[in-house]
């Protein structure tokens, strides 16, 4: 597959949460590998330098589960690449580990699910969707992705605070979709399958991890229904 | 006029004084802008996000507080990290600015250290609280500092400090404004889409407003400064578009009216790119590009309200301000609005007859 570089002056423009683990490391690397402009988020300051100096990627130190982390973030991201593209909301939290009953699931554990997995996602999105219109605009595409998991769809047991909120962001996605239509703007709900991460290994402690993709393998997946959902280049204003 | 004082965008309530072409007054909704334009028509708004200006720290030499509220930026490069700023003493916003502590005395060459930033002063420019700052670090780190340790510039009359999900607009984009565009708080996702209801069309610039105000006269007195903006080439098309089918072009904002106006002096046409917009508009300036202005309330008397007076005359201006008054108009950013068509103009007549 080639990378959908609308000019050598202006390609294309991403970021991208949880960018320093499992799917969304290898996003990061995939998009820069395809010439794409990348700016990714983690909470960890250390792993944010470690993929920044390896991939050339901007990385940027915030957690989206925080309300007052979200602006300083969308502040940065369009700061360096110069407006935006493409969001790709990857970062999650599985809720309770060891996973758990529902009936012995804290309060707290489902609030930070949410908070993480929906009002994440929500806020982010709302705050770089001027970004996002402007670019449409402009004829580039705009296209939200928000990762998510077959446990959004189908009710599996001790997957309760993953799963909710999940089919909530899966729910969420498909009414922006609708309603953005207007501006150009899409909103994909994507579900990249089982991959070999440390978020499910902590789910699953000991599973066969060669029966599971590769991130590397599931990110591919994740770029191809990407760049299908932005306008073809031939389509564009010049 | 009342202040506005809390950080609401579009209360449900929110009013919209329009003044026609002819100079007749009217009263509205805000929520009935859109209704007011027609198929052809282009609203052009800021899609500047607003940075957060305000930097608390210490001048390094002498060891006192001081505020630095940037103020302007030579471009929007992202590598651009020198600014000019207007220093503050000891205090914060709870004091009116005309009341606060003067910042300590600095020199070319000073320091100050702003939370995780620091910043050497290069020059004082031509008064002793207005100084250009250059950061240092690389870009990534000085926008994460910025994005870390500053605060929206906030206001006295505010009845609480303004957090930044308060001073961006919904279109926010890049971050350029050292105060927000607060004619598009006007503006909402629905509102767009009554505006392509309506066959009129939408467009953004990116316009790097700045401060309204220093509560220093001599200061005051040099505002606006010169403002960065970008012109998208899709913004251009639209304006050229507009202009082919009869259309009229509605600016949001005193900014976008500044960015357009400066493009089309500086090329004789609205070109897509950068410019720095360095000119004062005001009753004398011809427009060439701008119909219409939908804007916040501004007082007789303010750099805005100057401006107010390229659209329309001072009589039909005079009975305005009477009217927001008589009428408890809201004012300030988070106020009510105004949508001020302009007079016909006969050299602008000749220019779309040649």
């Amino acid at each position: 597959m080639s990378v959908h570089v609308q000019t050598p002056q202006t390609p294309l423009r991403v970021a991208v949460t949880g960018g320093t683990s499992g799917l969304g490391l290898a996003l990061v690397r995939a998009f820069v590998g395809r010439g794409a402009k990348v700016a990714f988020v983690a909470r960890t300051a250390g792993a944010v330098a470690a993929v920044a100096a390896e991939t050339g990627a901007v990385g940027i130190v915030g957690d989206v589960a925080r309300k007052d982390d979200i602006h300083r973030i969308a502040l940065q991201v369009t700061a360096a690449l110069g407006g935006l593209d493409v969001l790709i909301n990857n970062a999650s939290d599985l809720g309770p580990v060891p996973l758990a009953l529902l009936a012995d699931t804290d309060c707290e554990d489902v609030e930070r699910a949410l908070q993480t997995n929906l009002l994440g996602p929500f806020r982010l999105s709302k705050a770089l969707l001027g970004a996002l219109a402007g670019a449409a605009r402009e004829g580039r595409g705009g296209v939200i992705v928000n990762i998510s998991s077959d446990a959004a769809v189908t009710p599996y047991e001790t997957w309760g605070a993953y799963g909710a909120s999940k089919a909530a962001l899966r729910h969420l996605s498909q009414i922006w979709d609708a309603e953005l239509a207007g501006e150009g703007v899409r909103v994909l709900s994507l579900d990249p399958g089982d991959m070999d991460t440390p978020m499910h290994a902590a789910a699953i402690p000991g599973a066969d991890r060669t029966a599971s993709q590769r991130p590397e393998e599931a990110a591919e997946g994740v770029i191809a229904a990407t760049l299908s959902a932005l306008p073809a280049p031939e389509a564009m204003s010049p | 006029m009342t202040p506005a004082n809390i950080p609401v965008q579009r209360p449900v309530d929110a009013r919209l004084l329009a003044i026609d072409a002819d100079g007749a007054i009217s009263h509205l909704r805000r929520g009935a802008f859109a209704s007011q334009l027609r198929p052809g028509d282009l609203v052009v708004a800021n899609d500047a996000a607003t940075i957060p200006a305000s930097l608390v720290g210490e001048h390094q030499r002498t060891g006192a507080q001081v505020e630095a509220r940037l103020a302007g930026r030579a471009s929007l490069a992202f590598k651009d990290v020198t600014f000019s700023a207007v220093l503050f003493g000891e205090g914060d916003h709870r004091t009116p600015t005309e009341l606060r502590a003067p910042p300590p005395e600095v020199r070319a060459g000073d320091r100050l250290v702003l939370g995780p930033l620091t910043a050497c002063v290069e020059a004082v420019l031509g008064h002793p609280r207005f100084v250009r700052l250059a950061f240092q670090g690389d870009a990534a780190a000085v926008w994460a500092g910025i994005a870390a340790h500053g605060r929206p510039v906030q206001y006295a009359y505010m009845a609480q400090a303004l957090a930044l999900w308060d001073v961006w607009t919904p279109i926010a984009g890049p971050p350029a404004a050292f105060e927000p565009p607060s004619a598009g708080f006007a503006i909402d996702w629905a509102m767009l889409g009554e505006i392509r209801w309506q066959g009129a069309g939408f467009a953004t610039l990116t316009h790097a407003a700045g401060l309204s105000s220093t509560g220093d006269p001599a200061l005051d007195a040099r505002l606006p400064l010169p403002e960065a903006y970008r012109i998208p080439a899709a913004t251009a098309r639209a304006i050229h578009r507009a202009w082919a089918r009869g259309g009229r072009i509605v600016a949001v904002g005193t900014t976008v009216t500044r960015a357009l106006e400066h493009a089309a002096a500086l090329h004789g046409q609205v070109a897509a790119g950068e410019g720095l917009a360095d000119q004062r508009l005001g009753p004398a300036t011809p427009l060439w590009v701008v119909d219409a202005i939908l804007s916040g309330t501004h007082a007789p008397g303010d750099s805005h309200h100057d401006l107010l007076g390229a659209f329309t005359d001072a009589e039909a201006l005079g009975q305005a301000d009477a009217e927001l008054e008589a009428r408890g108009y809201r004012t300030h950013e988070f106020g009510d609005s105004v949508l001020i068509w302009r007079r016909p103009s006969e050299a602008r007549a000749r220019r779309a007859a040649a």
